[in-house]
């Protein structure tokens, strides 16, 4: 990953979004952060019909847990369309999370210590 | 697609992770954010696009690419495994002063920022370290330098970027892993004292 080109748009536009979402708005960050770890619970039955991009998100959060954007990421999904496919399928019960961190004002030591020993750990 | 076999790397976090923390590295355009994500991150990086719902009235930095307005920013973002419970990733997270919205967002639950600064083009930096502060991030620099004989004294920098006695400067080389590892754990332990 050398490119410079760090703050290029990606690909998708403002149509497909409109498509994919119903021309809903976008849900803001709240309940779903950025790094909410999510899953498919198990022995959920897909929703019938469902559209590519949800029937997409399925398959990849079958698989184990995933942050938000990871799920945008790995479907090239913007994150506010990922999130609110996501909150649907949370809302009708298909989706565990991991709690998400306290915001940062209530950052606490336990954390932070753990992430400075796990990158001493892991870096040496 | 099957995303659980036949892959080299297995994607998802380790199934006893409870908790995932969010730092963000930040700094100006093509500081080399992207590089040290890729060099520190264990998933290969992910991109996805955050939407702005404001136009922007211009377009000031993006060199060489003239007259290309969008409203879509791309965040490029790694993960590193830090213990059996705790996942860590990493945002790198545009400077500019027209992304306004997307900082609140990215800023939100943040633990902290790397900031990212070029000792040639210190003054693209002074918009960034606005942001950060305007959002009450905690932060470390981190002066991305491949040659040493353009390093700037410490002090000379300090001064220019008009930083705090406490906030810790380090110089790293984003390509490299353990010296990009190394201002990540000063910019931690920064902010660990910060709460003591």
């Amino acid at each position: 990953m050398t490119t410079p080109g760090e703050e290029q748009a990606v690909s998708s536009g403002f149509i497909r979004s409109y498509v994919i979402t119903g021309g809903r708005g976008l849900p803001d960050a709240e309940g779903l952060s950025l790094v909410t770890l999510v899953t498919i619970a198990p022995d959920r039955q897909q929703p019938p019909n469902p559209s590519p991009e949800v029937r997409a998100i399925w398959e990849l959060c079958s698989g184990g847990y995933l942050s938000v954007a990871e799920v945008a990421g790995h479907l090239e999904l913007p994150v506010g369309v990922a999130r609110l496919l996501l909150n649907d399928l949370a809302d009708q019960g298909h989706l565990m999370r991991r709690k998400a961190p306290p915001p940062a004002q209530l950052v606490d030591r336990k954390i932070l210590e753990e992430v400075l020993h796990g990158l001493h750990v892991r870096f040496g | 697609m099957d995303y659980t076999s036949g892959s080299a790397e297995n994607i998802y976090v380790p199934d006893a992770v409870q908790r995932a923390a969010k730092i963000l590295v930040v700094g100006h355009f093509a500081v080399g954010k992207t590089t040290l994500i890729g060099t520190l991150s264990e998933i290969t990086p992910l991109r996805t696009e955050e939407r702005m719902t404001q136009a922007s009235a211009h377009i000031d930095d993006l060199r060489g690419a003239p007259d290309k307005v969008t409203t879509t920013v791309a965040l490029d973002f790694g993960r590193l495994t830090l213990s059996d419970e705790l996942v860590l990733y990493l945002f790198g997270t545009p400077g500019q002063q027209r992304f306004v919205e997307l900082w609140e967002d990215m800023a939100r639950g943040s633990l902290g920022a790397l900031l990212l600064v070029d000792p040639a083009r210190l003054a693209d930096t002074f918009p960034v370290i606005d942001l950060v502060e305007t959002y009450g991030l905690e932060y470390a620099v981190a002066v991305n330098s491949f040659d040493p004989y353009s390093r700037h004294a410490e002090d000379e920098l300090r001064e220019a970027l008009d930083l705090l006695p406490d906030t810790p400067v380090v110089y790293c080389d984003a390509r490299d892993e353990k010296s990009s590892a190394q201002a990540l754990i000063h910019l931690v332990q920064h902010l660990l004292a910060r709460v003591a």
